[in-house]
């Protein structure tokens, strides 16, 4: 087997284990009232660290700054005028084509 | 969302459709990047089918492109799934029936279909998240497949402005989150976790890292 098809398959196994652990892990528990009340606020906490590394994050770690930089300001700004997601989305991608193809 | 009301199947697939869009454009730019990363047509479409699981994906294609190795590309990729960890937590609550259906369902949990799937009690929807984690898989799986059998066609994502679409799809999901004080805390801190560790490890760390922000919630119980 090559390495392509041995990466398919390991990644996804390990993918597989990791996103089943917490539903079986916590099958017929309901967590305690401050551990739900934490686990409520994973959500903004993990969002916020996608935008972040999304939007500055380099091929090989680190820091890169680029157009996308100026996309997600297009997307923000589309937000406040609250615009629905596929025109935050599109504005987003646009400005930073836009920008490539300028700069 | 309305907690109070019952959501459907079909609501969640109607609150994904715009994400849909951007999962199927890059779900092409995927199969182009894998084909040319000598992954050949298949194992890529069985990857989007299997893995479903974009940036880790990508990693693992750019890795073996670039001549990185089997150890490194497995490992930039577990790594940056393991966030997946924490959001099972979070989201077990959701499902029911015997343990394989609950691990069956679990693999429909991505970023974003986790993201709509939040109420507004703080729990997590099924259906919402069933619905939309549904489209985005057929989506995904659908567009790897026309990129890796007729890639040619296909544009260079970065020219299209393609990276910079998913940080602006994150922040409008982050936008709906953010409701009282302490979810704004939390997503403050979780961006300063991930600032501060960006420079000294791999990708993948940061984001597992800035999910102990959520413990900003644990202050009183609820």
């Amino acid at each position: 087997m090559n390495a392509v098809w041995i990466s398919v398959i390991v990644v996804g196994l390990a993918t597989v284990a990791i996103k089943a652990a917490g539903p079986l892990l916590l099958a017929s528990h309901t967590p305690p009232p401050r551990a739900q009340a934490a686990l409520e606020h994973l959500a903004p906490a993990v969002l916020a660290a996608l935008v972040v590394t999304q939007a500055l994050g380099g091929d090989n770690g680190g820091f890169t700054i680029d157009a996308r930089l100026a996309g997600l300001a297009a997307g923000a700004a589309a937000l406040l005028l609250r615009a629905p997601l596929l025109v935050v989305i599109t504005a987003a991608a646009v400005t930073a084509a836009v920008v490539r193809l300028v700069a | 969302m309305h907690p109070t009301s019952q959501r459907t199947y079909l609501d969640g697939v109607r609150a994904a459709a715009p994400i849909g869009v951007a999962a199927f454009a890059f779900g092409l730019s995927f199969g182009v990047l894998a084909r040319s990363a000598d992954m050949g047509r298949v194992a890529p479409v069985v990857m989007s089918a299997t893995t479903f699981a974009g940036s880790a994906q990508f990693a693992t294609a750019s890795i073996l492109g670039a001549g990185g190795g089997l150890v490194t590309a497995i490992v930039a990729a577990v790594l940056l799934n393991l966030r997946y960890g924490p959001i099972g937590l979070s989201a077990a609550s959701a499902f029911e029936g015997p343990w394989w259906k609950r691990a069956l369902t679990a693999q429909l949990v991505v970023d974003e279909s986790w993201a709509i799937a939040q109420r507004d009690d703080g729990r997590i929807d099924r259906h919402l998240l069933v619905g939309a984690g549904l489209l985005l898989l057929v989506c995904w799986t659908t567009a790897t497949a026309i990129g890796a059998f007729a890639g040619d066609l296909v544009a260079d994502p970065e020219s299209l402005g393609l990276d910079a679409a998913f940080p602006a799809l994150f922040l409008a999901l982050l936008w709906s989150q953010v409701r009282d004080r302490s979810r704004l805390l939390a997503a403050i801190g979780g961006a300063a976790i991930a600032l501060v560790l960006m420079p000294f490890t791999g990708p993948g760390v940061p984001i597992v890292a800035a999910s102990l922000a959520c413990l900003i919630g644990a202050r009183r119980p609820s």
